[in-house]
């Protein structure tokens, strides 16, 4: 038996609500997803096989996962102390992590292009060692971490928040010392949060673009990340091989959005 | 309980550990953030002003105030409708319902560009009939309003869908029983008490509409004067070598950054007061 609703606008929430999520993102996508499926499995084969998408996917892939893992490292750091420790310019430095998530992607690109550039304030330090930090894929990485290590710190500082004392007191009468705590106790109560943290570092860095595309000085085979790939694809209207990388970027990012979901679960059905 | 040995780091431990956080953090976020005043600056305030009152600039602030208002009022109307409708019924189709508002921040910004040339291109699935009636979607306005509707869809729900929650529905049932009408509860009863989470999803939801390259860059074919938005103005600023120009319009969006995270501050500060004054237990 249904229970009758007390408050009113059922019908008219759920309509409108359907009908501009259809409007602006489902039939888009579907409409990616027709052009794409309307290409033979061979012609699938033949666009996501070439080289050039082959080196875009490496590339896009293993910054991805390199920057992931140094935002989640930085990541546990930064919140770690913001949460633990008191010290003046605390609050500031918390409101601060937010930037990457308030700067528009593009004045992120060329800031961070101009200080990595070989003449530029980090770029001509890092010279000296003969590290190329702008024009590469250490750039990408660069850009990508900047992007991403917000998401730990915010996934991982409600979890860290609410982590009471008393178990690590219990450690501690039993005979253990503070980094056996940490490592034992701590780490794997924050585990679930930190891979949450990671995952949307890394699913978001995937699709990351105008933060990229300065920095990485979009070389063919080199240095080209998959959705610059896209838009050249497009500029030289080949709309079928923008819609096949496209739909299987979206594929890859969809897997990991539902792999986060079930860990949500997972970790919900834990605590209950 | 400060100072406590068992449950803290020794002194020097502490020391280590907030320096590299410092250090990170100065790196990563005081840095660019310096140096993007500092380059637009490189030249002197005449040629940063000279930058900005450009006729090109001008059209480029004017679009993208423009989108920004259209995309932020459809998405806080959608987020509300959206939020009222999950927080207040259950109904069958709920959880996949949230998992698809969800959607657009797993998609490309590229992407989200992309799927309206499917759709409005001239090879799309309505680009014959709209060259036939002299509407033009892509590389105009509306194909960057709707790119820009399609990447800030999430951010007013996903504010006010958890802030919902949390809260009953005692205080609208009552409101209902003594004969107030769906809008008047709405209102009175319950935007008063999601007021700040609203404008905080408001904020955010206003950024990233003003900011978004992308998404945009894709639709608007890059026409000086005409389809250029603020962020697409100082990417061609820049391709051309003018620097302190390109960094002269990039102040403007990174002061827009730090005042959206400035308010979001003092958002949180009056979120906490209020609901400690509401709830004296917590």
């Amino acid at each position: 038996m249904p229970k009758r609703r007390v408050i009113p606008g059922f019908g008219l929430t759920l309509g409108f609500t359907i009908s501009y999520l259809s409007l602006i993102i489902l039939i888009p996508l579907a409409a990616l997803f027709i052009k794409a499926a309307g290409l033979s499995w061979s012609e699938w084969i033949e666009i996501l096989g070439s080289r050039r998408v082959i080196a875009a996917a490496e590339l896009t892939f293993g910054a991805s996962f390199a920057a992931a893992i140094i935002s989640t490292l930085f990541g546990l750091l930064v919140t770690w102390v913001l949460v633990r420790y008191r010290f003046p310019g605390r609050r500031l430095l918390d409101a601060m992590v937010d930037l990457p998530f308030a700067l528009p992607t593009a004045v992120a690109g060329i800031t961070l292009t101009t200080i990595y550039a070989p003449n530029g304030w980090i770029g001509e330090f890092l010279g000296h060692w003969g590290i190329r930090s702008s024009y590469s894929p250490l750039g990408v990485v660069i850009a990508l971490t900047f992007i991403g290590f917000p998401f730990v710190v915010r996934t991982l500082q409600p979890v860290m928040d609410e982590l009471g004392k008393e178990i690590e007191e219990a450690a501690a009468t039993l005979g253990a010392n503070r980094w056996i705590i940490f490592y034992r106790v701590i780490l794997p109560l924050l585990l679930p949060a930190l891979t949450t943290g990671f995952t949307l570092a890394f699913a978001r860095a995937i699709g990351e673009y105008g933060s990229v595309i300065f920095i990485s000085g979009n070389l063919p085979m080199k240095t080209e990340i998959l959705p610059l790939l896209i838009v050249s694809q497009l500029e030289q209207l080949k709309y079928s091989a923008a819609a096949v990388i496209a739909s299987s970027m979206l594929i890859i990012s969809f897997l990991l959005l539902f792999l986060i979901n079930l860990l949500q679960h997972q970790l919900n059905w834990q605590k209950h | 309980m400060k100072g406590n040995s068992v449950t803290s780091e020794s002194h020097a431990v502490r020391f280590i550990l907030i320096t590299c956080t410092m250090c990170f953090l100065a790196l990563f976020l005081f840095l660019p953030l310096a140096a993007v005043f500092a380059e637009a600056l490189r030249k002197g305030w005449e040629l940063f002003f000279a930058s900005l009152h450009e006729e090109v600039a001008l059209s480029a602030i004017k679009l993208t105030l423009i989108t920004a208002a259209i995309s932020v009022i459809a998405n806080t109307i959608f987020g509300v409708s959206a939020s009222w409708l999950i927080t207040k019924f259950s109904f069958r189709g709920r959880s996949l319902l949230l998992t698809l508002i969800d959607l657009p921040f797993a998609v490309s910004p590229i992407i989200a560009g992309l799927v309206w040339i499917f759709l409005f291109g001239s090879k799309g699935w309505f680009g014959p009939w709209l060259t036939e009636h002299q509407i033009q979607i892509i590389f105009a306005l509306p194909g960057i309003i709707i790119a820009t509707l399609f990447v800030t869809f999430p951010f007013v729900a996903r504010e006010l869908i958890p802030l919902m929650e949390s809260q009953s529905n005692d205080q609208e049932e009552a409101a209902i029983t003594l004969g107030a009408s769906g809008w008047q509860v709405f209102l009175r009863v319950t935007l008063p008490n999601i007021k700040w989470g609203l404008l905080y999803g408001i904020l955010l939801c206003n950024a990233r509409a003003m900011g978004e390259f992308g998404a945009v860059s894709v639709v608007s074919g890059h026409i000086r004067g005409k389809t250029n938005t603020l962020p697409l103005h100082i990417e061609v600023l820049y391709n051309e070598y003018q620097f302190s120009a390109a960094f002269a319009c990039a102040t403007l969006l990174a002061l827009l950054a730090l005042v959206t995270l400035g308010l979001k501050s003092l958002v949180e500060g009056i979120q906490k007061s209020e609901t400690k004054d509401r709830n004296p237990l917590h």
